[in-house]
């Protein structure tokens, strides 16, 4: 008896240091990132530093703006969450509505093969494939174009069209267990009523499943935000207006490309870069746990 | 019986291999006691010297226990200053020696130069470009090589990160410091000898040592990007990496001494060329 209390106290201890050290480690970055970002923020000026565009840190006159680089990050989750959801949004009606069960088996692995493939690949792909078909097409819509600085293909809509892809698997396998959850009753009601199938789906099941599909979308900004890899080889990296055939730097890539030989203040503002995109993170999975809730609460 | 000499002769093959690591270790040592000293060297200077000072002295510092070196990157300029107000031992300088710091006492000692080669993609018939004109397509006056006697292909310009070494090199040699538009700026010398391999019309530049033979090394005014030219003084986009010292070498302390002579040894030469620098003779 003695024995077996020692035993649970023990295992209740290990579970709570395991609790504690995912805790610590959240508050430990949080904590990091305020402290090292904010001194930038001071010392350059808040209004100067996130809506100046002028990027130029080892300038003479160094200039530290980053609204550029902010904004091309806004631009391309946004552009990339607004291709890729339909398409995602649509693969799950698919798999969970329409198809027979062996060929939604070999999408469901595909889709599944496609979450695990690790980011540096699709940006070899981007690398390799992408950007010389992008060049193509940038030639031919920019010809004798004098103004255009021609990007050789890394530009923003390489990185759009690749963040579009990586955010599918996410948005399809959220949405797809959501679509199944909702009851069979209320296909089978609506269908009673007359509603041809695809009334069925647009009109009832899509919105009986809203907040689980949003919780997918949440989730594919978040990739779409967070990823630097791909991003990095596919983008062209100059701080640019994010234009599609313009080269763009985003916060994360801004990050990664940078840190190597900064120093000074040009390395403490690279914090406060990590610390904006922090924040925007943070957003981000506010929302997530405000729908989650809602779904719990709906 | 099998299982007691398998026994055996492992036991045998340890103590072996004990004994020889023992002996080998106990030579090292010897080795160096021979050149045991003790202090501190300080350097300051060039930010552009940062990754060869660091593979310098950290080589330096595994053969002389005794001694620690401690390099502080704050730019050429206040290095020597800070050389001449006595602060430092060494001041780095990723330029001469301007005269108003020679008239302090300053000695210029080139230890490594640095060499960078402007390149092109296979395709590109244009092979042989005035600087004048390399500044021109960087700050985006010249977008077009037909201008410059080519085909009818955009100029892609390629270029790397703010902070890097060589993107500060090439853009005060060329003159067009914080002028130059880029299409894209890469994080590393592969990166961006892939990238201008891979795109037709691109330019990009390199540590020289470093140009293969995927892309094309461009003449410089008609001069070749070569060891022997930039030696000969003849190729212009280098620069001389001085560790300058106040009053002579032979003046200085003896920890001094044996760091230049450590960089002048073979080792040393080995470090300056594993950076990708080129040795001055």
């Amino acid at each position: 008896m003695k024995r077996k209390a020692i035993i649970e106290k023990i295992a209740n201890i290990i579970f709570g240091v395991c609790a504690i050290v995912a805790i610590f480690a959240v508050c430990a970055i949080t904590l990091y990132m305020f402290i090292k970002g904010t001194p930038a923020l001071k010392e350059v000026g808040v209004f100067e530093l996130l809506f100046g565009n002028v990027w130029k840190p080892t300038a003479a006159n160094p200039s530290y703006g980053i609204a550029y680089i902010i904004l091309a990050s806004i631009v391309g989750t946004g552009f990339s969450v607004l291709i890729g959801v339909p398409i995602g949004l649509l693969t799950a009606v698919f798999l969970s509505e329409l198809a027979a069960k062996k060929l939604s088996e070999v999408v469901r692995s595909a889709v599944e093969l496609l979450a695990a493939i690790p980011s540096v690949i699709y940006g070899l792909l981007g690398l390799m494939v992408l950007n010389p078909l992008m060049y193509q097409l940038e030639k031919s819509i920019y010809a004798g174009d004098q103004a255009h600085q021609f990007t050789g293909g890394a530009n923003m809509l390489s990185a759009i069209i690749v963040l579009a892809i990586m955010i599918l698997p996410t948005v399809i396998s959220v949405s797809t267990s959501s679509l199944k959850a909702v009851s069979d009753n209320l296909r089978a009601a609506s269908l009673a009523l007359g509603a041809t199938k695809e009334q069925t789906i647009f009109k009832v099941v899509i919105p009986a499943a809203k907040s689980g599909i949003l919780t997918g979308v949440v989730l594919g900004i978040g990739r779409a935000l967070g990823e630097a890899m791909a991003i990095n080889m596919v983008a062209g990296g100059a701080v640019n207006i994010p234009l599609p055939f313009n080269s763009v730097r985003t916060l994360t890539t801004q990050i990664v490309s940078e840190m190597g030989y900064s120093q000074g203040l040009h390395r403490e503002v690279l914090f406060t870069v990590g610390l904006v995109l922090y924040v925007f993170i943070m957003i981000v999975n506010f929302i997530l746990l405000k729908a989650r809730k809602k779904e719990v609460a709906g | 019986m099998k299982k007691k000499l398998l026994f055996v002769v492992t036991a045998i093959l340890l103590i072996a291999m004990t004994i020889t690591g023992c002996s080998k270790n106990s030579g090292a040592n010897q080795g160096d006691n021979v050149t045991e000293k003790t202090g501190s060297i300080s350097l300051a200077g060039s930010t552009s010297m940062e990754k060869l000072c660091e593979a310098m002295s950290e080589v330096f510092m595994e053969k002389y226990d005794g001694i620690t070196v401690t390099v502080e990157y704050t730019g050429s300029g206040a290095g020597l200053e800070s050389l001449a107000a006595g602060s430092v031992d060494i001041g780095n300088s990723s330029r001469g020696l301007k005269e108003g710091e020679s008239s302090k006492g300053l000695v210029e000692n080139v230890v490594a130069i640095d060499g960078i080669a402007v390149i092109v993609d296979k395709n590109n018939n244009v092979t042989d470009i005035k600087s004048e004109d390399i500044a021109k397509i960087y700050t985006g006056e010249i977008k077009n090589w037909k201008e410059l006697g080519g085909k009818d292909e955009a100029i892609v310009v390629i270029g790397r990160e703010a902070g890097s070494g060589t993107r500060d090199a090439f853009e005060e040699l060329m003159e067009v410091k914080d002028s130059c538009k880029y299409a894209q700026e890469l994080d590393s010398t592969g990166a961006v000898l892939a990238k201008v391999a891979a795109t037709p019309g691109a330019i990009g530049y390199v540590s020289i040592d470093v140009v293969d033979s995927t892309v094309i090394g461009v003449k410089l005014n008609g001069v070749e990007p070569t060891e022997e030219q930039i030696l000969a003084g003849n190729y212009m986009l280098q620069r001389p990496f001085v560790m300058a010292t106040k009053g002579e070498i032979s003046e200085q302390n003896d920890l001094v001494k044996t760091w230049f002579d450590f960089i002048k040894s073979d080792e040393g030469k080995a470090v300056i060329e594993k950076v990708g620098l080129i040795i001055p003779q």
